[in-house]
Formats: C-alpha cells, sequence, structure tokens
C-alpha cells in the first residue's frame, strides 16, 4: 500500500491504495464519492468518466497511483456552492435528459469538458463528442438537448423524436 | 486484476532503470494495458508509468520534421499538430472517444501495435523514425506483425518524427463499437513519391500497399487506383467483414484518401 494525495473537487484528500487500486474504485470506495458510477468497467460505458486537470477520462481505465497530485473534479463538485444544479445539470432535468439516470454522472461530466472547450457545439459535435458515453435507457436525443440548451443555443429544432 | 508494484518516474534514464527489473511492464495512458490487466491477459509484477517523464510529452518542429513525445495523449495531437501535420491531427482526433484521447498516448499505441489501431498507419505512410530510450528505428524496421515491434526488453519509445509531407490524408472505415478500424489508410505525398500504409486489414498488422504507391507517385489520383486490386489472401477475416470485403475497403479508402489529400 502506498499513500496517495490529489485534489478532490477543490479539496486536498489522501488515502492508502495498492498499485492496482482504479481512480473510480478510490473515489467511490476510499473517499465515500459514489456520484461516480461504474457501469462496465471495461472502459466502453463512459458512466464513470471524471474531470483530471480539467480533461474528462474513464476513472475505472485510470490506476488512483498515476494521478496523484492531480486536481480531480466529480459529478458532486458540479453543483454551485449554494447548492442549486449547476446549468448544465438544470438543463439535464428540464430536457428530461435522463430516465433511469445511471449513466448521467458521465454524461455530465464529459458534457461539461466539452462546453469548456467549445462553448457553442452543434449537434454533430455533441453527438460526436459522447460517443464513449453510453445510455442504456437510449435517451441520447434528450442529453443532445439539454447540451445544446446548456450552451445559450435554441433547441427547438434539434431532434426530438 | 493482480496486484503489482507501482513506479513513476521523472525521467527517462530512471524509467529504463526500472523497466530493467524482472517482470516490468511499461504503463503509458493504459486505455489498452488497464482493461488486459483486469481480464488478466497481462499480469506484470511492477507497472512502470511513463506519463509523468516531461521529456516525453509535447509536440514540437524539430529536426526531421514534427517530434511528438511518447506519452503525448491523442486530444494534446489532435490540437498541437493541426497547423504543421493536419492529416495526422485528424488521425489522433479520431481515436476512440474524449476521454480515451485525455489518456491514450502515441507511444503505447505503437509499442503496442494493435492490427486495427490508427498511428501505425500514420507512422508507417509517414516514413517517421520511432526514437527509443537505446536508438532511433525507421518505420519500416520498426512494425513486425501483430503486437510485434522491433522494441527489445527494456527498451520503450520515448518519441516519434515525422518528416512532413506535402499532402495527406487517413481515411478510417470505423468498427462502430469499438470504434477501431475495420480497415483505415493512410496516404502521404512526399516529394520523392506516395506512401500508402493500411491499418486493420492485414493479418500481419499495419502493411504498405506498394502497387498503390507506384501508381500514385505518377499520377496522385483516385483514378490511377482503378486498374489495381487487393489480394484477399493475408486480410483478417471477422464476424465483421470478411477477407474479400476488407481488401475491397482497403482500394476503396485509399482512394477516398487520396482524394480528401487532394
Amino acid at each position: 500500500m502506498t499513500k496517495v494525495s490529489m485534489t478532490v473537487n477543490g479539496k486536498a484528500v489522501s488515502g492508502e491504495v495498492e498499485g492496482r487500486t482504479l481512480l473510480s474504485s478510490f473515489l467511490r470506495e476510499g473517499l465515500g464519492l459514489t456520484g461516480t458510477h461504474v457501469g462496465c468497467d471495461t472502459s466502453q460505458c463512459g458512466a464513470c468518466v471524471v474531470h483530471v486537470d480539467g480533461k474528462p477520462v474513464k476513472s475505472c481505465t485510470v490506476f488512483a497511483a498515476d494521478v496523484a497530485g492531480a486536481s480531480v473534479k466529480t459529478i458532486e463538485g458540479m453543483a454551485n456552492a449554494d447548492g442549486s444544479l449547476s446549468v448544465l445539470q438544470q438543463a439535464f432535468q428540464d430536457h428530461h435528459g435522463l430516465q433511469c439516470g445511471f449513466c448521467t454522472p458521465g454524461m455530465v461530466m464529459s458534457s461539461a469538458a466539452l462546453l469548456a472547450e467549445n462553448p457553442k457545439p452543434t449537434e454533430h459535435e455533441v453527438r460526436h463528442h459522447l460517443e464513449g458515453n453510453i445510455c442504456r435507457c437510449t435517451g441520447y436525443h434528450n442529453i443532445v438537448k439539454a447540451v445544446m440548451a446548456a450552451s445559450g443555443q435554441d433547441v427547438s429544432a434539434v431532434a426530438a423524436e | 486484476m493482480h496486484n503489482f508494484d507501482f513506479a513513476k518516474p521523472s525521467t527517462i534514464a530512471e524509467a529504463a532503470k526500472a523497466l530493467a527489473a524482472d517482470g516490468a511492464q511499461a504503463l503509458s495512458g493504459g486505455q489498452t494495458l488497464i482493461p488486459t490487466m483486469k481480464q488478466r491477459l497481462a499480469a506484470p509484477g511492477v507497472l512502470v508509468s511513463l506519463t509523468g517523464i516531461a521529456e516525453m510529452q509535447g509536440v514540437c518542429m524539430g529536426d526531421g520534421g514534427l517530434h511528438i513525445g511518447a506519452a503525448t495523449p491523442h486530444a494534446v495531437v489532435a490540437k498541437e499538430a493541426k497547423a504543421h501535420y493536419p492529416a495526422l491531427a485528424a488521425l489522433a482526433g479520431g481515436i476512440g472517444d474524449p476521454a480515451v484521447r485525455s489518456r491514450g498516448t502515441i507511444g503505447g499505441s505503437i509499442a503496442n501495435n494493435d492490427p486495427a489501431a490508427c498511428y501505425p498507419s500514420a507512422v508507417l505512410a509517414s516514413g517517421a523514425t520511432v526514437v527509443t530510450n537505446k536508438r532511433k528505428i525507421a518505420a519500416d524496421d520498426y512494425f513486425q506483425g501483430l503486437f510485434t515491434t522491433a522494441l527489445e526488453e527494456g527498451e520503450f519509445v520515448t518519441s516519434v518524427i515525422f518528416p512532413i509531407p506535402s499532402s495527406a490524408a487517413y481515411v478510417k472505415f470505423n468498427q462502430p463499437a469499438s470504434r477501431f478500424a475495420l480497415t483505415g489508410v493512410f496516404v502521404a505525398k512526399y516529394a520523392d513519391g506516395v506512401r500508402v500504409a493500411v491499418t486493420g486489414a492485414g493479418n500481419d498488422g499495419v502493411f504498405r500497399w506498394k502497387e498503390a504507391e507506384a501508381a500514385l507517385s505518377g499520377n496522385f489520383s483516385a483514378d490511377a487506383l482503378s486498374g489495381l486490386t487487393v489480394d484477399p489472401d493475408g486480410m483478417i477475416a471477422d464476424l465483421h467483414g470478411s477477407a474479400a470485403y476488407r481488401a475491397n475497403l482497403v482500394k476503396v479508402l485509399t482512394g477516398r484518401a487520396v482524394t480528401a489529400a487532394g
């Protein structure tokens, strides 16, 4: 076991990990931050996406020890300081961008990373960016709509069928 | 997955020392290796992360062309190579998905040499130089078959140097579930001729289509390929496509790449 320290959602944290401890396990089991979901554990579904130094990564496919010292942001760090939902989270609620909700943490984190790089993405760019996030309820249209709405764009013409 | 000792050196020299240990294995972005370890298809005793080595990061122009540090993630290449080698940047921006591109690296990709990976085609079509902790290897000597390279025990890629072509393009026929190349073709035009490298199709991994290179070096247009055929013998056949299907894709995608390169 080795001790790792990092910043998670703005707070300094540390814990004992094995070499094989995944970042997703460290967050969920080590820190109790169970908002990060592990869907497939095979790098395919994207439910476990968090930001490491501002970049989206699949936390089930990164060793905790390899990101020691990094700044990590999870879904628990997405709400506003007063506890109200962020613009992106509110847009998911307003546009019914979730059904069972299991993929939502990863969808929100991936979408937030896109909007940070590209504040006004086209519908095609949103869909392309979310290729690594799978929604088992197949609720993609409303997820795309929510991301477009969060970017301040008119979503009346976005596919809604 | 089996447990291991984890090391994260900060220089190439320290990494070489750590990798000399018995059972040591290099870890780059881990986007292939970690899933492989979860399936217990790999169980290294020591994992040596190469992602903390500053001298293996970054994209810059230098002697011989564009130098890309082996531990540079795909997302960084997609952004920073754009001004110098747009076809290479576009290839990097089409690998996997955004989260994979945040972690996966060029060095990891070509060290693994997956027969359906994108990067080997760019390295081979560009006649790039693979720089390791020990030597420089020409792309034509580097790729040696399925998951096989010229890398020796304890040797790892530190950078790749790409000569800049006058025009180039990569066209990938996506396997839509994995986003690996069902077949992908990289065409690069240089003053001394055209190089065509194919990934995803060959049983022995990435290969050059030399008949197309000869035809395109005389006439750089998709029409130059019309009389050529690709032998299905030696092509990958699986549930996604037969050998004949892939052989046809090689020709079709080469034509598209030439047209895209302009």
